[in-house]
């Protein structure tokens, strides 16, 4: 599968990504620098993490308008994958093509831990080399990572099967404490209608080899792979 | 012309700046305050002397980028 790995001025995980994708998982992946206007050949696109835009603003409310984001838009209407991690979520959200926002922790603190979210479906490309209901420990880094959306999105979230990822305890349970930064219904992770673009808070990146205290985070990106074969 | 600008959390959103805030005035001993909600002003110094013109494209400003309509409110006042 060939990645490409935007890059905007303040992207602070895009070659921890590049690591992950090409060393770990041997892909063809290759940056795309924000000002570029078209992605090249490729299948997927990662928005990594960071402060684009040294978040001014809003977290992602400049990298939105960038030309690279508007090929990334036109990609993810064409149907291409796109996974956004972190500020690459943020993004995805102010860009519209995920629903709902990302605000302030509701403890107002910057997070920087390992956490346990809930795969809560696998009937998904960026989840489908995970079983229903597995627990994955995988780390944060965000100051605004707490969800919102308004009662009748969050509804149609549910409703739809398009919430993948839940904060929750050790052995799966959603509770409030397991909740890090305050989202609405423990939300980690959340899709498009049809499917194909995902926005996660954790960083699957940082939890893909041994050495790094997790391999979790890799199944998110053997899902990628498992799909392509199921699809060629 | 100058445009002034306001943009607030929504009231569905919850604002923990806000709260915190509350918090620390009331543990300043400020009494009796009810709510606070923390937004942003803006000011932005604008070409051209059409009212009716520059409102629209202020709105437009607002909706499409100085504000996030899913999570904020806007209001702004233009002077001379």
């Amino acid at each position: 599968m060939r990645f490409g790995i935007i890059q905007f001025p303040g992207s602070n995980c895009d070659q921890d990504a590049h690591h992950a994708l090409a060393e770990l998982l041997g892909q063809p992946t290759r940056y795309i620098w924000h000002k570029e206007e078209s992605l090249g050949e490729i299948d997927c696109v990662v928005i990594p993490g960071g402060f684009s835009y040294g978040d001014y603003l809003r977290t992602g409310a400049i990298a939105r308008f960038s030309p690279a984001m508007k090929a990334v838009i036109q990609h993810a209407k064409a149907g291409g994958l796109v996974l956004g991690i972190c500020n690459g979520f943020q993004i995805l959200c102010e860009a519209h093509l995920l629903p709902g926002a990302l605000i302030r922790n509701r403890g107002l603190r910057f997070i920087c831990e390992h956490v346990f979210v809930r795969v809560k479906t696998t009937e998904s490309p960026f989840t489908n080399a995970c079983q229903k209901g597995q627990v994955l420990r995988i780390p944060i880094a965000h100051g605004e990572g707490n969800y919102f959306a308004e009662p009748a999105v969050v509804e149609q979230l549910r409703r739809s099967d398009r919430i993948l990822l839940q904060y929750c305890t050790m052995d799966g349970e959603l509770t409030d404490a397991a909740n890090p930064n305050g989202s609405i219904e423990n939300i980690a992770g959340i899709c498009n209608e049809e499917g194909n673009v995902f926005g996660m808070m954790p960083h699957p990146e940082r939890a893909s080899e041994k050495l790094l205290g997790s391999e979790d985070g890799r199944l998110i990106f053997d899902s990628l792979l498992a799909g392509q074969r199921i699809a060629t | 012309m100058k445009a002034k600008i306001i943009i607030m959390p929504k009231r569905t959103v919850l604002d923990p700046q806000g709260k915190t805030v509350k918090n620390a005035l009331e543990s300043l001993s400020f009494k009796g305050i009810k709510d606070v909600r923390v937004g942003k002003f803006m000011e932005i110094e604008l070409e051209g002397g059409n009212k009716a013109e520059l409102r629209k494209k202020m709105d437009k400003a607002c909706h499409d980028l100085l504000s996030n309509p899913v999570i904020e409110e806007y209001r702004f006042e233009l002077h001379e």
